[in-house]
């Protein structure tokens, strides 16, 4: 059984991620600690807040450098979302210019809207799914919708596009480079469908550690 | 395309899930919990939950009602009543509560939404109107349930609450709640032609024609439905399927179809005709294991 690791630091909600991993059978823990990252298996970065303070709660706490360690020395899988997919972006404009970890191509940027389109980008929209990955989006139906709660996305990526959206245009919404993923959306909100895209990303795990 | 949204609002007074008559009257319906639940099960797009109590006890959030809630929904969750302060909604979102919503506060402190927004994020702060009309017609905002008048439009509130960093505006008609006659849906757009947020409409709702013609309004991004969703079993879903019916754009992924079934104006189902019935078959459908 899949154990996931949802990092701690002090941003928002973890109660929604936990308890949609438990829901799908995965055993969860909460790492506030560098120690607790050193030994996670697969890792989830969630996140609800503003960038620059998150990125100092993981600077201050040291959990940006075991996560360094863990993602990008020992290569296991780290899934971030919202907050947390941008926080893995270079940098972002959010309150300010602020850098990021830097282990997804790409800057945070306020969404390209045209004018009377409001933000945030709020609600249920229909996601295209790129990637054809039976592990990912397979038992997605067609213009499956996802529930989106943000202003800025990541723009000018060079990772694999696994899914856009339109909202006043196309806008990326879920990216992957080597080990690292990332959802604009809020899967673990998501209903049905996030919880089946949920599964496929613990299959994804899964396969991981077989390799 | 982003779809509107049906948000079902769960009001808890001394621990217990109510309906909501002016403000004012109050008939109890049972366990927030439990309503939760149903509302998840049947596709509600987003629950709301507004525990009223909290601020006549000047207490901040109860976490386990939250987390009693939170327990049962894998749809957001924005939670509000007695929020005074970035830590009550760190408390709140803590919880389980994935948007905070503020009202009394924000009249008597309005820099508070942006606090809140610094802290979280604008996303996640919603800036909460209630609404009644004076004798000359003009709209002024309330806080404390309706008890305390603030003396300011509803358009300046909702203006000031966008440019202090709140990410979208709940407009609650104090005369419309519970009468089941329409929204105000002058206040709405007046409200909507003012700021440049996405907008939740909620009071008023009676049958589906009342949120066919919110979800009409420019600007209208979602509509917090009440008194209508208790004491019928789907009725959010049987909602969702005449709304669809009227042409407006809503996310429909569940395998109870209302839509091709005939409901009445009420949005309660119609009996299938004799020959209809005698020809119905009936296919087994297991729970979807994800």
């Amino acid at each position: 059984m899949t154990e996931v690791t949802i990092v701690d630091y002090g941003m928002g909600n973890l109660t929604s991620v936990a308890h949609a991993f438990e829901f799908l059978g995965a055993r969860t823990r909460r790492a506030t600690t560098a120690n607790e990252v050193s030994v996670a298996e697969v890792l989830v970065l969630p996140g609800v807040g503003a960038y620059p303070q998150a990125m100092e709660h993981l600077r201050a706490t040291g959990l940006q450098e075991a996560l360094f360690r863990r993602v990008i020395d020992d290569r296991r899988p780290i899934l971030g979302i919202c907050l947390g997919m941008q926080l893995l972006a270079e940098s972002s404009e959010e309150n300010g210019y602020c850098d990021g970890l830097g282990w997804l191509s790409g800057q945070v940027r306020p969404i390209p809207v045209p004018s009377g389109v409001p933000l945030p980008h709020v609600g249920w929209n229909s996601v295209d799914w790129r990637w054809d990955n039976a592990s990912l989006s397979a038992a997605l139906p067609d213009g499956a919708h996802f529930y989106f709660d943000h202003s800025f996305a990541l723009l000018n990526t060079d990772a694999d596009i696994l899914a856009t959206t339109d909202y006043g245009g196309e806008v990326v919404v879920a990216v992957a480079q080597d080990n690292v993923m990332g959802m604009q959306f809020h899967p673990e909100k998501s209903q049905n469908n996030g919880l089946k895209l949920l599964r496929g990303f613990l299959n994804l795990a899964a396969e991981y550690e077989r390799c | 395309m982003l779809k509107q949204r049906l948000i079902a609002s769960i009001i808890v007074k001394d621990g217990f899930a109510v309906q909501s008559f002016g403000f004012r009257r109050f008939l109890p319906i049972g366990s927030p919990a439990i309503a939760a639940e149903h509302f998840n099960r049947w596709s509600a797009d987003e629950i709301f939950l507004l525990d009223i109590s909290a601020s006549r006890e000047q207490r901040g959030p109860d976490i386990d009602l939250i987390a009693a809630v939170a327990a049962h929904t894998f749809v957001p969750l924005t939670y509000a009543g007695g929020i005074r302060s970035v830590a009550d909604a760190v408390t709140a979102i803590k919880g389980g509560a994935d948007k905070v919503a503020v009202n009394t506060a924000a009249l008597n402190n309005p820099t508070i939404l942006r606090q809140l927004a610094e802290r979280l994020g604008s996303q996640c702060v919603v800036a909460a109107i209630d609404a009644r009309r004076d004798q000359d017609g003009a709209a002024r905002a309330f806080g404390a349930g309706g008890t305390q008048a603030s003396g300011q439009f509803v358009e300046d509130v909702a203006r000031a609450g966008g440019a202090l960093g709140a990410g979208e505006i709940l407009v609650n008609s104090i005369d419309c709640d519970g009468a089941r006659n329409g929204f105000d849906l002058q206040l709405l757009s007046d409200i909507a032609a003012a700021v440049d947020l996405p907008i939740i409409a909620m009071g008023g709702a009676g049958m589906p024609e009342h949120l066919v013609a919110v979800l009409r309004l420019p600007g209208i991004s979602a509509v917090a439905i009440g008194n209508l969703l208790h004491h019928t079993e789907h009725s959010l879903l049987k909602m969702r399927a005449a709304v669809l019916k009227a042409g407006i754009d809503l996310r429909h992924e569940t395998y109870s179809d209302y839509r091709t079934h005939p409901i009445d104006d009420f949005g309660r189902l119609r009996m299938y005709p004799g020959e209809e019935l005698s020809a119905l078959q009936f296919s087994y459908h297991a729970e979807e294991a994800i």
